[in-house]
């Protein structure tokens, strides 16, 4: 056993350990002057001196900027004095840390070989007089996940091998069922039913294929229940709300919608656009870097996994998480924080996303409190493919199943048992959960090598692997076929899987291929080629049955109508009252600055290009419009447009809504805000409704208890009512329920959260348009009208107060305005346009203001009105929806009145002005604002500047 | 005429062969995206091209360190037909990562490539840095593809691009890029420079002047479009980056 130290040399700044001190200053603990970060390496070999020499030399150390030490022992420099600290962290056993296979690679390159194991390990040296308690605070807030890592403190002898598996067939005694796999009690009858006529017991891969595709993850049985709420009985509630606007819209361009792993719409006769949006919720409050890893990860798949494969090119994020602020005392027992959550999240999409070369353009991150325990990370990914692969494929009796990508480990299950964490200790068998850091380049060989072969027409069908690994994806295959799959071909990370185990597992960056056998041998030369792992696990049958082998024994024997079918429609009762809340009692301050300044830092609101410019969103060199625009090329773009094929001037707008400040009020209301706000950011760039698709993602707390559910009721009813007018069908969608975490006693419940994504088709990107000002002497325009909707608004938020007048959609209006607005743009009288959401026109102007730099000069007194208003604040903060600023040129002010003057609200507010300063006065003339645009920018970009 | 061959390497981990291909294309040369795994194979012979891409990404998820498995891949199994191909006269373009593949292997900034002088290390930031950039090029390098470049703006997109040299300056000659401020000012702060690099230095090249890499990426500027301004300043047809790609093919048009 040998172990490699690499330093940085000492005159070399550590970047990563200067950004540890920041974080533990952020602790609290100010005595710590400096870290450094060394990498460890454990070699599990012999090796010579002159082997060992090499390899530190070429292989792990930089020669220019690092150094090390080799030999056989911890801590070999003794160097820690009095007020040096040294923490050394390594992976838990079952953790795949996919350095390790790079590194055996390199290792053979250079003509190394019989390592018998690598792992890797991390040393940090933390200068500063710190105490115990200090040190393990750092440990535990900072350095260590329990759930992934230890700290080393002795010396490993060996790394000890996990413990073979030895076959014996498991049954299952059907009274026991219920506590084992959570059936409820008509799935439990049912199943029950069906083995009393097949006269035998269950096996456990039954029992855990059929907890699998019978749970909400897979079959969404909540979305399709029969629902009882009041007098109304629902009977499925998707096919009768966002599935039916689908239906009844019947739009030629939606190619595939609600049959595949995401949804296809035609993009330009040639070509088809592909897009989903997944939730990794749980995986990521665990483990945020590795759980939003594997939820980009995932959802890359899902293109992929489409029709017969897309390619991805863009990514997109949404992510909602308790204050960064949030005090530790009242954090509940066993959460991270949700600052290190974030920082964590971040990294991940990051690191998962950019290695896979897929821009990431659009998104969010919403901040409140009820999601401290349970934090929502939604990844979206767009994919294009040829328009004649955007249906779901169709395999034939004696295609073969193959497994394509990454090895199968315990990821994703819960209590197995593994070789010790420990590695020191012997192979003492413990008990944990696998939790998988994810391996992008593993998935990003997979993409490159499935869509040549795609291209040769190798395969018939293609999905990809998920929650509930094979079980779900080869049943879902074999549906409407029948399948034999032999699970002990199914290559291994590491021994000790029992067969149950590899079928469950939800190991990432596989897909599942149906091949042809004429085909075969040309595919596993594509692959074999550049190095990815195929392996062909069995072959679709006539028979209609699920049938799993292990060594020649059947451990799981199925009919797949059973499967697919048996499951019994669950009912529930649903409620919704409409709560009250404390309404404003305070008068309208005379000076509106400082309240803009506060909206502009809140959480929600301020900048996010900390988070953004950490997302490579220029690789592919697609993009026309930025996630960050303007003068100093950081102020809040609307909505990301690409062009998705380089030499054409076709383009893809990306944008999303979400309020779930809104569905305090009513849950109608924030979906049908989400929506608007979605197609807001369409108009915004440059874009129509013509060609606009949606996604919806549902993330709830417990649907078994009846308000939550009729919550759940009401924001689906708005998905419907909201679909249907603007004529933008629903293409796919997920649901994330039980968000919910019970904390001494008290359930924390998320607040219903509604992300709405949308995609457009630009017929002409040159067409674009920023938000930020361009001109001094342009005329600000609002469009739109404004109401006393204060109810959920970021200004009520300022005084703790949430209201009762959320804001509404009046979908016909809002329609039309957006359809003449987006006439006015296309034919270039727009010279800036930004819609109002958070913060109102306040936000609005002060963010278009300091994005181009300029200054501006509004009069409340002329925005045009939908109900008496005479507060200044309440006109300037409301958050009514379908409202924009646009910025005209006088030379086009008549010709964009003549475009829209007809059945919209409009009114020139203002101008923008070079006085660098924003002006906003009154309905009674006099000034309530003046601020310096350059304060104003401070105060959005103060808060996430990390 | 025959066109220009262009070859763009392909591996575990590279992902701006497409927008480097479609830019190559642009510049009117015919191009092939190979595997490494073809070339080692000496199914795709080095020998047929006349310029070598070594593009953006993340090669063996830049593990350890950044470009550097594919570095000693590329030495160990390639060296010698690399080596041929640089008497012969090719031209060899690193961008990002294979700024980062070329300088490890030891084929920049030249010499026997035993050694490696310099290095690309973490950025001071200690962060990812997805942002736009002014470069001066500079003009007694005899780089082939910065001919009649003055400056350029382009994005950089990396976690790894500070060069540092370790005590022994590089020879100006073979300095081809620096970070600038806007106004051209050569000694541009953070985020000007976005990696803290020794003397903003953000490209190189090797005495012959044809084998260069930068940490930009000119294949994302080609067309007006991608300019983070257009919207604002106006479009132009053409985006900083293509003279890079236009030179190059000029040149090897003469090989």
């Amino acid at each position: 056993m040998h172990r490699v130290e690499v330093r940085l040399k000492k005159h070399q700044p550590d970047a990563r350990g200067l950004g540890l001190v920041k974080d533990i200053h952020d602790l609290g603990i100010t005595s710590v002057s400096y870290v450094r970060v060394a990498d460890i390496y454990w070699l599990d070999a012999e090796l010579t001196r002159d082997q060992l020499e090499l390899i530190c030399s070429r292989l792990l150390a930089d020669p220019v900027t690092q150094e090390y030490w080799y030999g056989e022992s911890l801590h070999l420099e003794g160097e820690i004095g009095p007020n040096q600290h040294s923490i050394e962290v390594a992976y838990n056993a079952g953790v795949t840390d996919p350095i390790e296979a790079t590194i055996r690679k390199a290792l053979n390159d250079l003509g190394v070989t019989g390592v018998r194991a690598i792992k890797t390990a991390r040393r940090y040296l933390i200068d500063g007089r710190l105490d115990i308690s200090q040190l393990e605070a750092i440990s535990s807030k900072l350095l260590v996940n329990p759930i992934i890592q230890h700290t080393v403190s002795d010396e490993p002898s060996g790394f000890p091998e996990n413990p073979r598996y030895r076959f014996v067939r498991k049954e299952i005694e059907l009274n026991q069922a219920v506590q084992q796999f959570g059936f409820s009690d008509d799935e439990l009858k049912a199943i029950t039913a069906y083995f009393l006529k097949q006269g035998r017991n269950p096996t456990d891969a039954e029992m855990e294929t059929l907890a699998q595709t019978w749970s909400e993850h897979c079959v969404h049985k909540t979305f399709k229940a029969r629902i009882r709420l009041g007098e109304k009985t629902i009977d499925n509630l998707i096919k009768n709300t966002i599935i039916k606007a689908t239906r009844e819209l019947e739009k030629p361009w939606c190619l595939s919608v609600f049959a595949d792993n995401a949804g296809v719409i035609d993009f330009d006769g040639r070509q088809a656009l592909c897009f989903k949006v997944e939730t990794h919720n749980h995986p990521s409050a665990i483990e945020p870097y590795g759980g939003a890893a594997t939820g980009i990860g995932g959802v890359v798949r899902d293109p992929l996994g489409t029709g017969l494969g897309a390619r991805p090119i863009l990514n997109t994020d949404v992510f909602c998480f308790a204050p960064p602020d949030f005090p530790y005392e009242k954090l509940p027992q066993g959460v991270l924080h949700p600052r290190r959550i974030f920082k964590g999240v971040r990294a991940g999409v990051a690191d998962y996303g950019n290695r896979l070369g897929i821009p990431t353009l659009n998104g969010a991150v919403l901040f409140d409190e009820r999601y401290v325990a349970n934090p929502l990370v939604y990844c979206g990914t767009l994919g294009i493919m040829p328009r004649e692969y955007s249906n779901r494929g169709q395999q034939q009796p004696g295609d073969l199943v193959v497994v394509v990508g990454g090895r199968t480990g315990r990821d994703g299950i819960h209590g197995v048992t593994f070789a010790s964490e420990q590695l020191t200790q012997e192979s003492s068998a413990t008990s944990l959960s696998a939790v998988q850091i994810g391996n992008p380049i593993v998935e990003k060989k997979v993409i490159d090598t499935l869509l040549q072969a795609r291209d040769r027409h190798l395969y018939s069908r293609i999905t990809d692997c998920g929650g509930g690994g094979l079980s779900s994806a080869i049943g879902e295959m074999g549906a409407d076929t029948g399948v034999k799959v032999y699970l002990d071909k199914v290559p291994l990370k590491y021994a000790g899987l029992s067969y149950s185990e590899i079928w469950i597992s939800e190991s990432q960056e596989r897909m599942l291929l149906a091949v042809p056998p004429e085909c075969i041998e040309e595919l596993m030369a594509i692959f074999a080629s550049e190095d990815v792992e195929a392996v062909i696990i069995g072959e679709f049958t006539d028979d209609h049955r699920l049938q799993l082998f292990y060594q020649g024994n059947l451990v799981c024997d199925l009919e797949m109508e059973f499967l697919h079918q048996g499951i019994p429609q669950v009912e529930r009762v649903a409620d919704w009252q409409q709560p009250s809340h404390a309404e404003p009692d305070f008068d309208c301050p005379q000076d509106l600055g400082e309240a803009l300044l506060k909206i502009l830092g809140t959480w929600n609101v301020c900048s996010k290009e900390w988070v953004i410019r950490q997302y490579d969103h220029e690789v592919q060199g697609a993009n026309v419009l930025k996630p960050l625009v303007g003068k100093d090329n950081n102020g809040p773009g609307d909505a990301a447009i690409i062009r998705p094929i380089l030499d054409s001037d076709k383009g893809a707008i990306v944008s999303c809504g979400i309020n779930p400040r809104y569905g305090e009020i009513d849950p109608y209301w924030m979906a049908a805000s989400a929506i608007d706000e979605a197609l807001r950011q369409i108009i915004s760039v440059g874009g129509n409704l013509s060609r606009v698709a949606l996604l919806d993602n549902f993330c709830w707390g417990n649907v078994q208890q009846p308000d939550i559910l009729g919550a759940l009721v009401r924001a689906a009813q708005a998905c419907y009512d909201m679909a249907i007018v603007y004529e933008t069908p629903f293409i796919s969608g997920k649901d994330s329920l039980y968000n919910e975490f019970e904390d001494e006693g008290k359930v924390i419940s998320i607040p219903h959260t509604l992300l709405i994504s949308a995609i457009s088709v630009m017929d002409d990107v040159n067409r674009a348009v920023s938000m930020d000002f361009k001109k001094p002497g342009n005329l600000i325009y609002i469009v739109g009208t404004t109401w006393n909707e204060m109810g959920g608004s970021e200004y009520l938020r300022l005084y703790h107060l949430t209201g009762n007048s959320v804001p509404r959609v009046r979908p016909h209006q809002a329609k039309w305005l957006m359809e003449r607005l987006a006439t006015a743009t296309a034919k270039g009288l727009v010279r800036a346009c930004h819609d109002c959401s958070e913060g109102g026109i306040g936000v609005a102007v002060a963010e278009m203001a300091f994005a181009g730099g300029l200054g501006a000069l509004v009069h409340l007194k002329h925005v045009p009105l939908g109900e008496p208003v005479d507060r200044d604040d309440f006109i300037l903060f409301s958050e009514s929806n379908s409202r924009f600023l646009v910025e005209v040129a006088p030379e086009d002010e008549e010709q964009f009145i003549e475009v829209m003057k007809e059945g919209v609200n409009l009114a020139s507010i203002g101008q923008v002005s070079d006085s660098e300063t924003l002006e906003i006065y009154g309905l009674d003339g006099k000034p309530v604002l003046e601020q310096k645009i350059s304060e104003l920018k401070e105060a959005w970009q103060k808060p996430i500047r990390w | 005429m025959t066109k220009v061959r262009t070859l763009i390497l392909r591996g575990p981990g590279t992902n701006c062969d497409a927008e480097t291909a479609f830019a190559f294309q642009r510049a009117g040369a015919d191009v092939t995206s190979a595997h490494i795994n073809q070339l080692i194979r000496r199914e795709v012979p080095l020998s047929d091209y006349q310029i070598f891409v070594i593009t953006g990404g993340f090669t063996y998820g830049d593990d350890i360190s950044a470009g550097k498995v594919l570095a000693n891949e590329l030495k160990l199994k390639l060296g010698q037909d690399i080596r041929s191909f640089i008497d012969r006269g090719g031209l060899i373009l690193g961008i990002c990562n294979g700024f980062q593949v070329l300088v490890k292997a030891g084929f920049l900034p030249g010499g026997d490539g035993r050694e490696q002088p310099i290095t690309l290390s973490t950025n001071d930031s200690g962060r990812f840095e997805c942002r736009w950039v002014y470069l001066k090029v500079n003009e007694s390098s005899p780089c082939i593809f910065t001919e009649g470049i003055d400056r350029m703006y382009l994005p950089v997109a990396n976690g790894e691009g500070k060069v540092v040299t370790g005590g022994k300056a590089l020879p100006d000659s073979s300095i081809v890029l620096t970070y600038s401020d806007q106004y051209g000012n050569n000694d541009p702060g953070y985020p000007d420079d976005p990696s803290g690099s020794e003397g903003h230095i953000a490209g190189i090249c090797d005495a012959s002047g044809r084998i260069f890499a930068l940490m930009p990426h000119p294949e994302r500027h080609i067309r007006g479009t991608q300019h983070p301004r257009w919207t604002r300043e106006g479009v132009g047809k053409d985006g900083d980056g293509l003279p890079v790609f236009l030179n190059a093919v000029k040149w090897a048009k003469g090989i």
